[in-house]
């Protein structure tokens, strides 16, 4: 037998009887579970989650669950294909054994794997101070619960709701707010409503936005605590300038953590920014080698961009979950050649006070912005963001038809600015600063991330010279 | 004599029947110079491009060979009395931001969640007495006209209704249809004696069609009626109401849109079906499937073979070609739809297939406005045609084509059946 035939015959063997454990029950996790039995993988397949509930979709959860259209138990994600899975659902996993190829459970199991993926995610970022947090009425969103339990407490309605953090999560649960016709704060520490993610300059037209539907938006401020009623519930926050706000919900939208401490120990390349990935989802250790039999996917992956100069990109958008797992599920059950990589155009959308807003490329890797198409003044618009001439994003304001034409500038690395459009130009199409905060600041983390080298987390073993 | 190019060839009339094998021939030019100054593009990766590339209008009053401005004996890519005749540009002859006030306008009046989510859906039970009814009346019968008895009347009347117009008034508008359709035509046959001597008659009937429409708006003006015109003459939108005159070249549209393509869908369909039984006995097995099994003969036999009133307003880099600012731009959804590089086989009937993102309907911002109305009454018709029509044979294959090519269908598809089921 050649070796080739050999080779051959393993991938063979591996497909149908090779055992996989895919940890993190939801988007990512359940995409790939699909993908592998569509590719043929007919072993036996894991699929460990922590939450008790069967894989749904948290978009929703800010949006329609809130405004109480969807009852948060109805965002059940929709099954492609029969997965015929074990699932092991309510137990989280809590340590990874490379050596003896082991998943360790809570409960103290040991789950056996040929091939793993990690899908863990993310987790919303609590209010720092425990007590404050533990104050009935503030709230942080990210599970199916999370939602349920909020939306019980704005149908009540409460008489205010302070929002902290205006990115995307914090914006549109404001915008809930005001069409259920509550009243709003939202305190921002940076100068503008999703600033990080889109610039200063976008985000004075979501200010504007947030103003004219009655939110009370204080920017450049911070909330330094909330206090309580002796019930134990929250009754008002203090404010960095000395102010006071009177809410009965407080929800916090601080940006989230990376669901990596379980891998503590693995020796894997997971920290803060995520796990370490190539394109192709293969894990990195902790020197930069790619595993063999390690896959990572969705919201808790950073692999290297090759558009973006090859940094470190974690995504946490719903595309990239459902396209970063197929293509690992993919290399999971195949071999070089055929590995496939994972090279998403970034793409994120959000609906807040009417407007559907679409954004393709990272456009914090770009330092300019200019307006291409439509009006500003009527908040239906696309501008393209650039980095020494070169179009790296674009943004859409109730313009996401025009999305794709700019996706297809931005893979092609396109000039900034873009060629003008036909018709429909705005009357300034000066490119000017996107006026991004300086990452060091602190504020609502972007959810594409930049996720460059950071020294504390080098944990490389050097090689000792010889002689 | 100079050779005919490949897209010259799928115009032709005797090729109506079957354009495919020159579809074919010209996707290996994805854009193609045509000898009269228009590109063709016939592939579907360069067609979704361009359908998103804001640098290519959608208004003929922007390019000086199709816009009116035109002057005598200059190169005309077609002849076209219908966008002669009409004064007033309408949402599929004009560019943002013009197209998408006028749209959103249109919009909640016809499908636009979240204002009216159900005005679509709640047209089911009526589609289906229509269909029943149609099928009824084919009882007693051993030959059928699938165009004549079952694929024409149902869409005319669910567009009279929607919009408000009288079904009294369908022999009238039906006939300026016909006429103004005849004497459109994108071939080598337009320059003919023939096509020449229709043109006069379609301008007029485009006129006689407008005015008909005028009238019927300043009717609703005085009193309101019901429909979706009636609402657009006396309800302020958002933005204001639209001109009487564009008010009126939509209507027009609706009209005209509104049921050519469904009546060539619907006979398309039943055509396709009956060429392949398999796909017939499937569907009839697991009706689920007519979901999926309308989108793929939507792919199938695209209603909209190819659309004509796009120009570039730049210089335009694609596919290795440079598309000339001021170029007549064609996008050909029939040959997309049977792209070998975007789905598998294309040739094949697939009634199940998956990743169908077909360009039936087209993409971006003109896509079809009457989309959720047209596969709801297809897959009405359709359906119910296949569960209850008994051992349906078509009787000539092919059958004999209309002569317009944009809309491309059957005059007639004669079905022998053994009867009617209950
Ligand atoms: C409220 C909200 C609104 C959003 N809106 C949008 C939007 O409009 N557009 C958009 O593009 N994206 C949106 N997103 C982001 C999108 O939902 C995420 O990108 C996507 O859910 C990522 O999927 P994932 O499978 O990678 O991670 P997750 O969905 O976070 O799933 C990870 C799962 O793993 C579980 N887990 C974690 N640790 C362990 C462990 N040790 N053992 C077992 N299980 C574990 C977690 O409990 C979770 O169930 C939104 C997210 C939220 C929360």
């Amino acid at each position: 037998m050649t070796l080739r035939a050999t080779v051959a015959e393993l991938v063979r063997e591996f497909r149908a009887s090779g055992r996989i454990v895919i940890v993190g029950a939801s988007l990512a996790g359940l995409r790939a579970a699909e993908t592998l039995r569509e590719e043929g993988f007919t072993g036996s397949l894991t699929i460990i989650g922590d939450e008790p509930y069967e894989p749904y979709d948290r978009p929703p959860l800010s949006k329609q669950v809130l405004k109480g259209w969807v009852p948060a138990d109805h965002t059940k994600l929709p099954r492609m294909r029969e997965v015929d899975a074990d699932w092991r659902l309510g137990v989280a996993a809590t340590g990874l054994d490379r050596a003896t190829k082991q998943v360790r459970l809570a409960n103290g199991e040991l789950v056996p794997y040929d091939r793993l993926l990690i899908a863990t995610g993310t987790r919303a970022r609590q209010w720092p101070n425990p007590a404050e947090a533990a104050l009935h009425g503030v709230h942080t969103i990210r599970s199916r619960d999370d939602a349920a339990q909020l939306q019980k407490e704005l149908a009540e309605p409460p008489s205010r709701v302070l929002v902290i953090g205006a990115g995307f999560i914090g914006s549109e649960v404001a915008s809930v707010c005001r069409e259920l016709d509550i009243p709003v704060t939202v305190v921002e520490r940076g100068a503008a409503p999703l600033v990080g993610a889109l610039g200063g300059v976008i985000g004075e037209i979501a200010a504007q936005l947030q103003c004219d539907h009655g939110v009370d938006l204080r920017c450049g401020l911070g909330v330094s605590s909330l206090e309580g009623d002796p019930g134990g519930h929250v009754r008002r926050a203090h404010l960095s300038d000395g102010s006071t706000v009177d809410a009965d919900v407080v929800v916090a939208s601080l940006g989230s953590i990376r669901n990596v401490e379980w891998l503590e120990g693995s020796g894997l390349a997971a920290g803060f920014w995520g796990v370490g990935c190539d394109a192709g989802g293969r894990a990195f250790d902790i020197n930069g080698v790619v595993t063999d039999s390690i896959y990572v996917a969705g919201d808790v992956a950073r692999a290297p961009h090759v558009l973006y100069e090859y940094q470190f990109l974690a995504m946490e958008h719903w595309d990239n979950a459902v396209l970063g797992a197929e293509a690992a599920a993919h290399n999971m059950v195949n071999l070089e050649p055929h590995y496939r990589p994972h090279l998403l155009l970034p793409g994120f959308w959000s609906g807040q006070f009417g407007v559907n807003i679409k954004s393709v490329g990272v456009p914090p890797f770009g330092d300019e912005i200019v307006f291409t198409q439509g009006s500003v003044a009527e908040r239906r618009f696309a501008a393209a963001y650039g980095r020494r001439g070169r179009i790296v994003a674009a943004v859409t304001f109730d313009h996401g038809k025009w999305l794709e034409y700019y996706g297809k500038l931005i893979e092609q690395s396109g000039p900034f600015p873009p060629p003008p459009p036909g018709w429909d130009q705005p009357p300034d199409m000066k490119p000017m600063p996107a006026e991004f905060p300086d990452p060091r600041v602190p504020t609502a983390i972007p959810d594409v991330v930049l996720t460059g080298h950071a020294p504390s987390e080098r944990t490389a073993e050097f090689r000792p010279r010889r002689h | 004599m100079v050779e005919e190019t490949p897209w010259q060839q799928a115009l032709r009339y005797a090729n109506r029947a079957n354009p495919y094998p020159f579809y074919e021939e010209l996707r290996k030019t994805p854009v193609a110079r045509q000898p009269d100054g228009t590109y063709v593009v016939s592939t579907y990766r360069e067609i979704v491009t361009l359908l998103h590339d804001p640098r290519v209008s959608s208004d003929p009053r922007k390019c000086p060979v199709l816009g009116t401005a035109r002057t005598e004996g200059s190169v005309q890519p077609a002849a076209e009395p219908i966008r002669e005749a009409l004064t007033e540009p309408n949402i599929i002859t004009c560019d943002p931001p013009e197209h998408d006030r006028d749209r959103r306008t249109m919009m909640p009046h016809f499908v636009g969640p979240p204002h009216a989510p159900h005005l679509i859906s709640d047209l089911e039970p009526e589609i289906r007495r229509l269909v029943d009814g149609l099928l009824d009346g084919m009882r007693g019968k051993n030959r059928i006209d699938a165009v004549d008895d079952f694929a024409y009347p149902l869409p005319v009347t669910v567009i009279c209704k929607v919009l408000g117009v009288p079904l009294e008034d369908e022999p009238r508008f039906h006939h300026w249809i016909e006429t103004a359709l005849d004497a459109l035509d994108f071939g080598p046959e337009a320059a003919s004696e023939e096509i020449r001597s229709r043109l006069a008659g379609g301008r007029q009937a485009v006129q006689d069609f407008g005015q008909f429409a005028a009238e019927l708006l300043d009717r609703y003006a005085d009193q309101p009626g019901p429909g979706m015109l009636s609402a657009l003459v006396n309800e302020d939108g958002p933005e204001g109401r639209m001109s009487k005159g564009v008010l009126a070249s939509n209507a027009l549209l609706l009209i005209f849109a509104g049921h050519e393509t469904t009546v060539n869908l619907i006979a398309h369909s039943v055509l396709t079906l009956l060429r392949h039984p398999d796909a017939l006995e499937k569907l009839r097995r697991r009706p689920e499937l007519i979901v999926p099994g309308v989108e793929e003969l939507l792919r199938f036999e695209s209603s909209v073979q190819f659309w004509h009133t796009r120009s570039a307003l730049e210089d335009i880099d694609i596919a290795g070609t440079m598309i000339p600012k001021g170029a007549p731009i064609f996008l050909a959804y029939g040959s997309a739809n049977r792209d070998p590089e975007r789905f598998t086989d294309p040739d094949a009937l697939d009634l199940e297939r998956r990743d169908n993102q077909h360009l039936g309907f087209s993409q971006g911002i003109h896509f079809c406005f009457g989309a959720p109305l047209a596969r709801l009454e297809v897959q009405v018709a359709v359906g119910e045609f296949v569960r209850r029509v008994e051992n349906p044979r078509l009787v000539e294959d092919p059958p004999p084509y209309r002569h317009n090519q944009i809309f491309r269908g059957p005059r007639h598809v004669l079905v022998d059946i053994d009867g009617i089921r209950d």
